[in-house]
């Protein structure tokens, strides 16, 4: 018997085998947050000090630190509320998806603990939207900032190489495969 | 060669017009003169690496007290040397033009319990300006502690001019506080 292309409209066989709702919003939430923050973190990254540069990082660590605790608050409710069963896939690629999943959530506690790190150590302590003053964690000092910064951009350049495999493995597997795989994380029943 | 009576002269002469005082010397491995703002919210701390204090000073007859600062603009340094090069052009301090800030004291009034009330003149960044500047003084021996802190406005002396002059970007107001370590103090 050979499995029929599944539309998007079709629920999944046995049951609607979806993330909740909570996850489903949070996973679009943080997607476009990390995608704005990874570009606007490639953009003034090298920009010369000046008032547009010092706006532009000052809205990036508070982005990033809201992504931080957003994601917090993600991994409770996954820890709290299971995923739904996988679909039917070679074994390799079920263990490559967890394998992803993990290393993206390790990277989303990863790149922004590394950058607050790095702001910490410049000299320039994390004050949330300009008001509420986080705790340094690191000492001041030039050379640690230098090493927090290397790893803040090799996890950022990370994390982007692992969402854009994600999207191209999700695209796979919705228009190569077809097996309806964005259904389970579509924000909309249709 | 000068008749014996002559040096004698010279001699008395010179006595007679040394201060009261010995002057004091600072310590400037133990002092620290540093600087704070807020960019967009967040304290920046800058401090000044190269500066000398020459004062006259006997706890006793404070009033007569003389308070001099030199201070390197071009050693304010910041955690980031990024920031330290930045501070340094004219829009900032401008060191190549003004690369000496200075303090004169002009009064020294004494308020009781080690504190004082020194009042001067600060020149920075070729402009002046009237001080008042609370003092405390510790001291155990001949050697002491002088602090304070004190609040100034960065465009009274031109500083983070034009595009940088939005106290939302950089507040106008900087706190400075000092610790200047002194030793060859007279008894209170």
């Amino acid at each position: 018997m050979v499995d029929e292309p599944r539309a998007m409209s079709e629920p999944a066989a046995g049951s609607a085998a979806r993330y909740t709702g909570t996850a489903i919003a949070l996973h679009w939430l943080l997607a476009a947050a990390i995608f704005a923050n990874l570009g606007l973190g490639v953009y003034m990254h090298e920009l010369p000090i000046s008032p547009l540069q010092l706006k532009l990082f000052s809205w990036h660590k508070s982005a990033g630190i809201t992504i931080l605790a957003l994601s917090a608050l993600r991994l409770l409710w996954r820890l709290a509320h299971a995923p739904p069963p996988d679909l039917p896939m070679p074994a390799w690629q079920r263990r490559a998806a967890h394998a992803v999943h993990r290393a993206l959530y390790v990277l989303f506690f990863a790149v922004p603990l590394a950058g607050w790190g790095y702001s910490s150590a410049a000299g320039f302590p994390v004050v949330l939207f300009g008001v509420l003053a986080l705790p340094d964690w690191v000492p001041a000092g030039e050379d640690l900032a230098e090493t927090f910064k290397a790893w803040h951009k090799a996890l950022a350049l990370a994390l982007g190489a692992l969402v854009l495999l994600h999207i191209a493995a999700a695209l796979k597997h919705q228009y190569v495969d077809r097996d309806g795989l964005l259904h389970r994380i579509w924000p909309m029943r249709r | 060669m000068k008749p014996p009576c002559r040096r004698w002269r010279l001699a008395v002469l010179c006595i007679a017009l040394s201060p009261a005082a010995p002057a004091q010397s600072v310590d400037p491995s133990h002092s620290e003169l540093v600087f704070v703002t807020r960019m967009m919210g967040v304290p920046v701390q800058g401090r000044f690496t190269r500066w000398d204090a020459t004062l006259q000073f006997d706890p006793r007859h404070a009033q007569a007290g003389r308070v001099a600062l030199r201070i390197d603009i071009a050693s304010a340094s910041f955690v980031a040397s990024e920031v330290s090069a930045e501070a340094r052009r004219a829009v900032w301090f401008d060191a190549a033009q003004f690369p000496q800030a200075a303090f004169a004291s002009a009064a020294i009034k004494p308020l009781g319990g080690g504190r004082f009330e020194m009042s001067g003149r600060l020149t920075l960044k070729g402009r002046e300006r009237d001080l008042v500047i609370p003092v405390n003084l510790a001291q155990t021996g001949s050697t002491g502690r002088a602090s304070g802190s004190f609040t100034l406005q960065r465009l009274d002396f031109g500083i983070g001019t034009g595009e940088w002059a939005d106290a939302s970007l950089v507040e106008h107001e900087v706190q400075v506080r000092f610790q200047i370590a002194l030793t060859g103090l007279g008894a209170p």
